[in-house]
């Protein structure tokens, strides 16, 4: 008895200042999230492969203007995408060493265009990409947390994911004036609902779990709910997204052209390259060739990184 | 008293009570909904049309401004978009979608459509048939070789059409493969050796579809405890996979195929296209070409309704084929 009471001393209950350093040894783990997905991605030969090859044809092509432009009188070379000479010996050549991918009908060098045409491409994906997530984000952040929210975004969610998606790209780019960015409001105009359905899910099905109700009751403040229990759930879908949506836009803007609503006939991008090459096929198939295997190469890579990453990211896979 | 002469009249009004709330005909009326704000908006949205194309092209050549400006306002073009609509949407009860203003001028849009729907209609079963058949094979070798050769090839295949845009494979095998044959290039109503390509270039995208849905979906339905425990009693593989497990992994397919049935009515605008098939997808592509907006208001209405019509049909044909929509139906959840 009185050794209990001299145990119990008055100090025991005195307040303990909050010392992070001190928290952090309980609640310490070695885990990080970022580092667990970078090794899971890279653990497959397939997608390191992929995603190198990826990287390096998306920043050639954005770096393929200042390497022509840099060269002695561009404007007046085959560096230049749209330089020809009125010279019918210039028309149609095949592949050689002055003209890597050949000259088209005109003159123009192939392999100069495919580059340019590559980055306007991609710079179309990444808008289009970045717009859809955005709004996906924002609204499916919104949809998951506001309750009231619900009904309404569903019904939204119902009467618009119900039209097929080529109406809508149709649609837009018959009534407004084809153009750059005609394209990114057709295709961004359903893209981000499907987008914010995900997150929604996502979202409410954080919200309600255990571990977080649990960090909730604890105390944890909003911020590191924010940081810690939503936050890397979400990135992950985002980058996936992107990923995706990105070979998705690419291959809706060679539909487009196709059906002649894509970007004008004056503007370099892959749709139009294809659908020129595909006239002249039969006689000179290298037209339609170069960019065609450069294109798919593109969208293949990130399809596949996406898809691999999503993986990657979910911290259930992790080791 | 007054209780007893209440409960006799009361059963039926519940029956009416349950019919109205249950999820048959919530979600019939929201399908009805869904289709009248969809041809609203079409419609609203189609008002923005380039205006040339409500003239046949003599037309708008000889006439001044003002008698434009009367013929759109005569022809219910111009004015107030709510009343038009309204207008329109009587004229569509009575099955007049209006006329054709260019690729066949003054001929009313019912008659091209009826001419044109039976080749889409064709074409389209044909390749779901094929699809489906090909489409569940492979993806029930996907599952159960998982991880395998098969299981690789199959993923190549479904990566390579999904990412590459359909347009370059379907043009390549169509150059290639009528090449090699040395058959016609294009369509013809009087060869069959033409009928082939178009049909197997239709179902490769929905090969692939089925294939890789089907395959997750037996993943999935197989590491389920109740296949375990059918695995432990000694139920013979075969069974477990054609009682067990493929029949659970159909019930979510089974949602997409009325869709698919009714959007074959809307044809593939990139294959009628170059294969020159006279159906539904090439007529769009030709009146957008041509700027002919009655028939792009048609189609593209036709279309959205056939859209919305399809995800409906398919949430009935759920309600039958699984038992567990009915319960969720009734406890108002979700």
């Amino acid at each position: 008895m009185l050794n209990l009471k001299m145990k119990l001393s008055e100090e025991l209950f005195d307040r303990v200042d909050f010392d992070e350093t001190r928290s952090e040894k309980v609640a310490f783990s070695n885990y990080s999230y970022w580092r667990s997905t970078v090794r899971t991605f890279f653990k497959y030969k397939v997608s390191t492969v992929l995603f190198v090859v990826m990287v390096s044809f998306a920043s050639f092509s954005f770096l393929f203007p200042f390497i022509a432009q840099a060269m002695p009188e561009w404007e007046e070379s085959y560096y230049n995408p749209n330089y020809f000479m009125l010279d019918a010996g210039t028309f149609n050549k095949p592949p050689s060493e002055q003209h890597w991918f050949g000259t088209d009908a005109i003159g123009r060098d192939i392999w100069a265009r495919t580059w340019y045409g590559t980055r306007t491409s991609l710079l179309l994906g990444f808008t289009i990409a970045f717009f859809d997530v955005t709004l996906g984000l924002l609204a499916g952040a919104l949809w998951g947390y506001v309750k009231r929210m619900d009904r309404l975004m569903t019904e939204v969610y119902n009467v618009m994911t119900n039209i097929p998606m080529t109406v809508y790209l149709v649609l837009f780019t018959y009534i407004l004036k084809p153009g750059f960015w005609t394209i990114v409001l057709a295709m961004c105009f359903t893209g981000w609902l499907s987008i914010a359905r995900f997150i929604r899910n996502k979202v409410l099905a954080i919200r309600e779990s255990e571990y977080n109700i649990a960090s909730h009751c604890l105390g944890t403040p909003l911020r590191r709910i924010l940081t810690r229990n939503i936050f890397p759930f979400l990135v992950s879908i985002v980058i996936m997204q992107v990923a995706l949506t990105i070979p998705y836009s690419i291959g809706s803007e060679v539909f487009l052209g196709f059906i002649g609503l894509g970007l004008p006939v004056d503007q370099v991008s892959l749709g139009n390259l294809i659908n020129q090459g595909r006239a002249t096929f039969e006689i000179f198939p290298y037209q339609l060739i170069f960019p065609t295997v450069i294109l798919s190469f593109v969208t293949v890579a990130f399809y596949i990184v996406g898809n691999k990453f999503a993986d990657a990211a979910d911290p259930r896979n992790h080791v | 008293m007054a209780t007893a002469q209440k409960k006799t009249p009361a059963k039926p009004r519940t029956r009416m009570k349950r019919f109205f709330q249950s999820y048959g005909f919530r979600r019939s009326w929201q399908s009805a909904l869904t289709v009248f704000l969809v041809l609203f908006f079409v419609f609203v949205l189609l008002r923005l049309m380039p205006i040339e194309g409500y003239f046949t092209r003599q037309d708008y050549e000889i006439m001044t401004e003002a008698q434009r400006a009367d013929y759109l306002e005569e022809n219910g073009i111009t004015g107030n978009p709510v009343v038009l609509f309204f207008r329109f949407l009587g004229n569509l009860f009575r099955g007049d979608l209006g006329m054709s203003f260019r690729i066949q001028p003054n001929v009313e849009i019912t008659r091209i459509l009826s001419e044109k729907i039976p080749y889409s209609l064709m074409f389209g079963i044909a390749s779901m048939g094929i699809s489906l058949f090909f489409g569940f094979a492979l993806g029930m070798a996907m599952a159960h070789y998982k991880d395998r050769l098969v299981d690789g090839a199959g993923t190549l295949y479904v990566v390579v059409v999904r990412a590459v845009p359909s347009l370059i494979y379907l043009f390549l095998i169509q150059i290639w493969v009528t090449g090699f044959f040395n058959i016609p290039m294009t369509y013809s109503s009087k060869d069959p050796s033409t009928w082939f390509l178009p049909v197997i270039s239709l179902s490769l995208a929905s090969i692939a579809w089925y294939a890789i849905w089907l395959r997750r979906f037996m993943v999935d339905e197989e590491n389920k405890d109740y296949v375990k425990f059918a695995k432990a009693k000694g139920v013979p593989q075969k069974r477990i996979i054609s009682g067990h497990v493929l029949r659970n992994a159909l019930v979510p397919l089974a949602q997409y195929i009325p869709l698919q049935l009714l959007l074959t009515i809307s044809g593939s605008l990139i294959i009628e296209s170059i294969y020159s098939i006279p159906g539904m997808g090439g007529l769009l592509i030709e009146a957008i070409k041509e700027k002919d907006n009655g028939l792009v208001q048609s189609l593209v209405m036709l279309f959205s309704v056939l859209g919305v019509l399809g995800v409906y049909l398919g949430d009935m044909l759920m309600l039958l084929v699984d038992p567990r929509i009915k319960l969720a139906g009734k406890t108002d959840g979700e």
